[in-house]
């Protein structure tokens, strides 16, 4: 058990250097500050001591040690384009997008498994088969359109819910949240579901076809043969043993979530990372594209790795492998 | 069973397990449609289309915001309206297919030759070519396709100058959107080709001493093409996702040669002022397009697939 934490906990951070020798190389390569500095009747001299100021002048390993060293006490360097700390406008934005990807994942799993349950338990029923052709319908759309949709019905058309922005905030310490106002909650409603459509489809799907999977095994027909109630079997041993792979997936969609995130917010002009980032590649702004680059590969990272772990924890199976194997039987 | 050898072609494809599976699905035969219709569409736009929705001249301000033929003040001159500059919406929606589909085909080729050339690589040579190459995919996997996509764009964007870049566009587009989807082909390729390599003609070819390269492209590679076409298939539904929803964002195919997604982003200022039509028609187009290539997709997966027979 321990060798399999430690095992994976390398990986990870191997996957981290990768990631920030990427971003470091990204700095490193595009542009030279001094040549932004300086003018044509700059010295030579001038040129050289810019240099060592900037430490550029160093061997490369000395100089990613020192980024690395920026990064890890949360130094990300100045936004080109906005001239302020990347570390506060990242800051201000978090909030924002977390709580974005928090409702939306709430939003997913809130339909996803009653309908999922529904479609696996009546795979025949009329209804089954609308939520299916539906759900695939809802694959293809892509999220800006299914945003648009949204604002087109709800906004302009019935004039329900606001289309724009995070409405009324509320700073709580250093966090700034919607969810404490009323406009705050009106205006988290389009773009949540914006962004959970996709992973309702995916999670559907997945619990359909897990429960349909598990309804065929043996001890479902023991269950049954028992003389157990529908629900204690449907509910009781079958839903429970699909989750599984259910809390897999969503684990591993969080991360896409808040990747989509940068598509929502672009269509509901959501003030979070995503739209931070977006800006920042339309402006070629490096320092603010290599801090996000970073924060996603740790998050991702981070997700990978408990959700491994998780599952070793859950299911004993994979437990008892590599015991054996461990043992060499 | 010798007539079969001397029926034509044709003859032999109309009975085949494949052609047979596709006349029997309704909805794969109507997703086939669909696709052939909005591919020709593309490549016929020049001719079919009512007017050069891209040619200045073309253009009468006075037509500008016409709603589509169904509406009271609809003509049919402009079957689905027109827009802000009295664009006729058919025609660009036409000029965009052309375009979204050239970007997604050729993103697609660019990804499967990376794909194939790395993946049949890390197969055949095995060692550390193999788990570099794996490991790199592995790596680029856990990142959404979208994310890593707009990373590159953003690159190129501060390694060309701003004037290089907009000429570039289309180049840079196709170049990340390929660049994020080789590990699919790679991952394929690579598995088959170790299924292959150890198969008595791959050693024959060595023992009779081809280079490895010829080895790789002419004995190996037609052997493992049957799941790859499936990937491209669906591929380019991605692919084409991914182009509009980059054009969306603004940092796609520039709006001088506006794709479905470009012409969804201009719509969209137009959503509050009530012209609809701007923008929810090449929705449709785009959904409809990549609808139908996901379910040949999903029928082709199915079909070439033996366990499932």
């Amino acid at each position: 058990m321990i060798a399999y934490i430690v095992e994976r906990l390398i990986q990870s951070l191997l996957v981290l250097v990768a990631v920030a020798l990427i971003a470091f190389a990204v700095f490193q390569f595009v542009g030279d500050p001094v040549a932004s500095m300086t003018g044509q009747d700059t010295s030579a001299e001038d040129i050289a001591r810019m240099r060592e100021n900037l430490g550029i002048d160093k061997p490369l390993l000395v100089q990613f040690a020192r980024f690395a060293g920026n990064v890890l006490t949360g130094n990300f360097g100045v936004s080109l384009r906005t001239v302020r700390p990347v570390d506060q406008l990242i800051a201000e934005r978090l909030p924002a997008t977390l709580e974005l990807s928090f409702m939306a994942a709430l939003f997913a799993l809130a339909f996803a498994i009653p309908l999922g349950v529904f479609t696996g338990l009546r795979p025949r029923h009329w209804l089954s088969r609308a939520f299916l052709a539906l759900s695939l319908v809802g694959i293809s759309l892509p999220t800006f359109l299914i945003g648009i949709l949204l604002i087109l019905v709800f906004g302009v058309l019935l004039g329900w819910l606001p289309t724009f922005g995070r409405g009324d905030t509320v700073k709580v310490g250093f966090w700034s949240t919607g969810l404490l106002t009323a406009s705050g909650w009106q205006s988290i409603v389009l773009p949540s579901i914006t962004l959970g459509l996709f992973q309702l489809t995916l999670i559907m799907r997945l619990v359909r076809s897990e429960m349909l999977e598990v309804l065929r095994t043996d001890y479902i027909k023991f269950a049954r043969a028992r003389g157990l109630t529908n629900r204690a079997v449907n509910f009781g041993h079958a839903l429970k043993n699909t989750l599984i792979p259910v809390i897999t997936i969503t684990g591993l969609q969080l991360g896409s979530i808040i990747a989509f995130a940068i598509i929502t917010e672009t269509v509901f002009q959501w003030p979070g990372m995503g739209l931070l980032f977006l800006q920042a590649v339309q402006f070629a702004d490096i320092p603010v594209m290599s801090t996000y680059l970073l924060l996603i590969a740790l998050l991702f990272v981070g997700i990978n790795l408990v959700v491994d772990l998780l599952y070793y924890l859950v299911d004993p199976r994979l437990r008892a492998e590599r015991g054996a194997m461990e043992r060499g039987v | 069973m010798t007539a079969a050898g001397h029926r034509g072609l044709l003859a032999r494809a109309l009975d085949s397990d494949i052609w047979h599976s596709f006349r029997s699905s309704r909805v794969t035969v109507l997703a086939a449609a669909a696709t052939a219709a909005l591919i020709l569409a593309a490549l016929f736009a020049p001719l079919i289309a009512p007017q050069d929705p891209w040619d200045p001249g073309s253009l009468q301000l006075i037509d500008a915001f016409k709603p589509p033929v169904w509406d009271e003040q609809g003509t049919w001159r402009f079957v689905l309206g027109t827009d802000d500059q009295g664009r006729d919406m058919l025609s660009a929606i036409f000029y965009g297919l052309r375009v979204s589909l050239a970007v997604g085909f050729l993103s697609v080729l660019f990804a499967m030759a990376v794909g194939i050339a790395l993946g049949l690589l890390a197969g055949y040579a095995g060692g550390a070519t193999e788990s570099v190459v794996m490991r790199v995919a592995d790596v680029q996997l856990t990142f959404p396709t979208i994310l890593i996509a707009l990373m590159i764009d953003g690159v190129t964007r501060a390694v060309l100058p701003g004037e290089a870049h907009d000429r570039l566009a289309v180049a840079v587009t196709v170049f990340s959107i390929g660049i994020s989807n080789w590990v699919h082909y790679a991952r394929t390729v690579r598995a088959s080709t170790l299924v292959e390599k150890r198969k008595e003609y791959v050693q024959a070819a060595r023992v009779i001493g081809l280079h490895p390269v010829l080895i790789m492209v002419k004995h190996v590679l037609p052997n493992v093409m049957g799941p790859v076409l499936v990937i491209a298939t669906v591929g380019l539904a991605v692919a084409v996702l991914t182009e509009a929803t980059l054009s969306f964002l603004g940092v796609g195919v520039p709006s001088t040669q506006p794709s479905l997604g470009t012409l969804i982003r201009i719509g969209n200022n137009f959503l509050f002022s009530g012209e609809w039509w701007i923008v929810i028609f090449p929705g449709v187009a785009l959904a409809t397009l990549v609808l139908a290539v996901n379910l040949l997709g999903d029928w082709l997966r199915d079909a070439l697939n033996p366990k499932l027979r």
